[in-house]
């Protein structure tokens, strides 16, 4: 590469440091709020009262406990990558390019 | 060509496939043997870490046990996947910025103490060989199942091919494996799944079938008839739970913050390049692990149905022919109790349904199963043709075998890196520890062997243990590490001792010293010894953040480091 990238010798200043992580802390928050309301709170204790509702011919709470908690699982790891590539740019703290590997083999 | 020509086939094609990846992806560096020189794509890591998650437990026994547990079994599905939300958005990234080898090496350079350093090594040591012994005991039971061969020899060749790729190639050799075994297994799974869904839905997709209408039967539905087969045999709804409310909590908890916690898992993601890598391959791995564990509730209830159908109250002349053929195996047993040459099955330790029984004139019940046979029998019962059922026998090694490599890693690595290179012989050379490390791996194995043909008969009852020890030890001590800057090596040592002296005590009691009193009248709070792992990390978080305040912070030095693992972007003059 001819072009130096001059940023990556650069420390980003430890303010944006600090913004960027609080703003990771709330990415966080939100996610896991998602993850355990709808283990914890749909799947297990609300479930029985979910039952009471029919889906696609489960009991909903049923379903949720074995199909829909694991699709929501994944689904939040989805918006996490994402949004946390995304505030990666937004802050200049994305990796550019992998270093090379040092594996001899 | 019968059952076990086609089963010596697909294991002959299989293992030539796993060695050949063995010695085309053979490593010469301490980085390619740890961590597969950090250069593994992040769909490739995906696929590896779902095969080094998925066990024998998961692709043998999982169906069985939700099958006789119903809702309540939906604690192994949760558990075992929403871990990889915490993984994902709490360990992963942050463990893959900080760039070494171990999870050891994060706790005794993030807590400065060769003590949290040492403690870490033998909590990885104790959990993968306890899991590990496992895998093996799978991969001697499919030998001789579907084989017909010793317990012991099934072993051996199991233990020549994890030897080959895993001493050769190390976590190079592990990675590349698991890919192709991940790709075994999951076909191996889906396959039967698909057929049996459209012999009793006509639905293609298992998991819209076990919801539909039985097939022939308008506006009956599977789960309707289901759990009028199970209440009719005094058995609770298949849809509804019998467990406590806040045992199904506490056991969903333990297994996920366990599965968070576990190292073999944890390790997978310093194989990738980048930090953004790991997010996304935490995003691959539940994929590929959801496919299996989306499938497994269906399987558990179609599979509950034609047992119910096929064999309850059905003359023992007329038995299906499965019955007959896995009768042999030990697997399923009848005995007749009343002497009228029917199969009677329903559920005899139930009061309220005592004398229903009675006035049938039933003596009990007559048919003990193991929930394996759910998963084992299954393209039987469906009637697939014969390599269908051999395709079984491969997908269960290969679901072994792959976990049974990724934890003789963990072990070999605590050995030569963590306990010889950075605690007892500092000045050994990168080949020298390479050296143990093929050495500790190799000898790993053979013990692994040696008690996956004699197994301590705890074995079955020490995976609560793995999984209870991992969220106790590992889980917050790692979280801590990242999220807390003030975090001291007092507060993170105290933690961990008393999380794990406390888990190990209360699983030890009513396992072990006290098995009669395992009933819910006599656990804390109603929590089951499986369940008692979440406790033991509230524990650990409550003592490590209150200990912590009372001694110094951590030294600068460290202070950096963290804010340092926070951030992807690499600086300038780091070390890696």
């Amino acid at each position: 590469m001819s072009k130096i990238d001059t940023r990556a010798d650069d420390t980003p200043p430890s303010r944006s440091r600090q913004k960027y992580w609080r703003a990771n802390l709330k990415i966080l928050l939100l996610l896991l709020g998602v993850w355990f309301g709808t283990s914890f709170g749909l799947s297990i204790l609300a479930v029985d009262v979910l039952d009471r509702v029919k889906f696609a011919g489960f009991p909903l709470g049923f379903w949720m406990a074995q199909q829909g908690s694991i699709l929501i699982f994944l689904l939040i790891i989805l918006v996490y990558t994402i949004w946390m590539n995304r505030l990666d740019k937004a802050y200049g703290v994305e990796e550019k390019r992998p270093k090379a590997g040092h594996d001899a083999s | 060509m019968g059952i076990q020509g086609w089963t010596y086939l697909f294991i002959f094609i299989t293992f030539s496939v796993y060695v050949g990846i063995a010695i085309w992806s053979r490593v010469m560096s301490t980085r390619g043997f740890y961590v597969a020189g950090g250069t593994v794509h992040p769909l490739a890591n995906g696929a590896a870490t779902a095969a080094d998650w998925m066990s024998a437990a998961s692709f043998i026994s999982m169906a069985g046990i939700i099958s006789f547990l119903g809702r309540d079994g939906s604690v192994y599905l949760m558990g075992w996947t929403g871990g990889y939300v915490l993984l994902a958005l709490l360990l992963a990234p942050y463990l893959r910025k900080f760039g070494q080898y171990t999870v050891p090496d994060f706790v005794g350079e993030r807590y400065y103490s060769k003590t949290a350093r040492l403690v870490a090594v033998i909590c990885a040591i104790f959990i993968s060989f306890t899991y590990v012994t496992g895998q093996m005991r799978g991969v001697g039971v499919v030998f001789s199942r579907f084989l017909e061969i010793e317990i012991f020899w099934g072993v051996f060749i199991g233990m020549v091919v994890v030897f080959t790729y895993a001493v050769l190639g190390g976590m190079k050799g592990i990675t590349y494996t698991q890919v192709a075994q991940y790709c075994v297994l999951i076909f191996a799974y889906l396959l039967p799944a698909i057929f049996i869904a459209i012999t009793l839905t006509g639905n293609v997709i298992p998991q819209i079938g076990f919801g539909a209408e039985v097939k022939g039967e308008e506006g009956v539905f599977l789960l309707d008839r289901l759990n009028g087969l199970n209440r009719d045999l005094g058995f609770s709804a298949y849809t509804g739970g019998s467990k406590s409310t806040i045992d199904v909590f506490f056991i969903t908890a333990a297994l996920m913050v366990g599965t968070a916690g576990l190292p073999h898992v944890i390790i997978r993601f310093f194989t990738v390049p980048k930090v953004s890598d790991a997010r996304l391959s935490a995003f691959w791995a539940l994929l590929f692990i959801a496919i299996l564990y989306l499938t497994a509730p269906a399987v558990a209830a179609f599979a509950r149905t034609n047992f119910l159908q096929t064999v309850s109250n059905t003359a023992y002349s007329e038995a299906p022919e499965w019955f007959r053929n896995w009768e042999s195996t030990g697997l399923i047993k009848f005995e007749d109790k009343n002497g009228d040459g029917i199969m009677q099955y329903y559920n005899d330790e139930n009061p309220a349904y005592a004398s229903m029984a009675e006035s049938n004139g039933w003596k009990g019940n007559e048919i003990t199963v193991d929930r394996d046979i759910m998963v084992l029998a299954n393209p039987e019962i469906a009637r697939l043709p014969n390599w269908v059922i051999a395709l079984v026998a491969a997908g269960g090694l290969a679901a072994a075998l792959s976990t049974a490599a990724g934890l003789l890693l963990v072990i070999s690595s605590a050995i030569s890196h963590d306990l010889l290179k950075r605690m007892l012989l500092p000045k050994i050379t990168e080949s020298q520890e390479l050296t143990v490390a093929r050495i500790a791996a190799g000898a790993a194995v053979v013990i692994a062997g040696y008690f996956g043909v004699n197994p301590p008969d705890y074995v079955a009852s020490v995976v609560a243990f793995a999984f209870g020890l991992a969220a106790a030890s590992f889980f917050p001590v790692l979280v801590m590490g990242i999220f807390s800057k003030r975090m001291n090596r007092e507060g993170a040592i105290a933690g961990m001792l008393v999380g794990l002296i406390f888990t190990a005590g209360y699983i030890i009691y009513f396992k072990f010293i006290n098995p009669q009193a395992n009933t819910s009248e006599n656990w804390w709070f109603g929590i089951s010894p499986e369940g008692i792992g979440t406790l033991g990390m509230l524990l650990n978080f409550a003592v490590s953040l209150s200990l912590g305040k009372f001694f110094p912070p951590p030294p600068d030095a460290v202070q950096r480091m963290v804010e340092d693992i926070r951030v992807p972007r690499r600086d300038h003059g780091e070390r890696r």
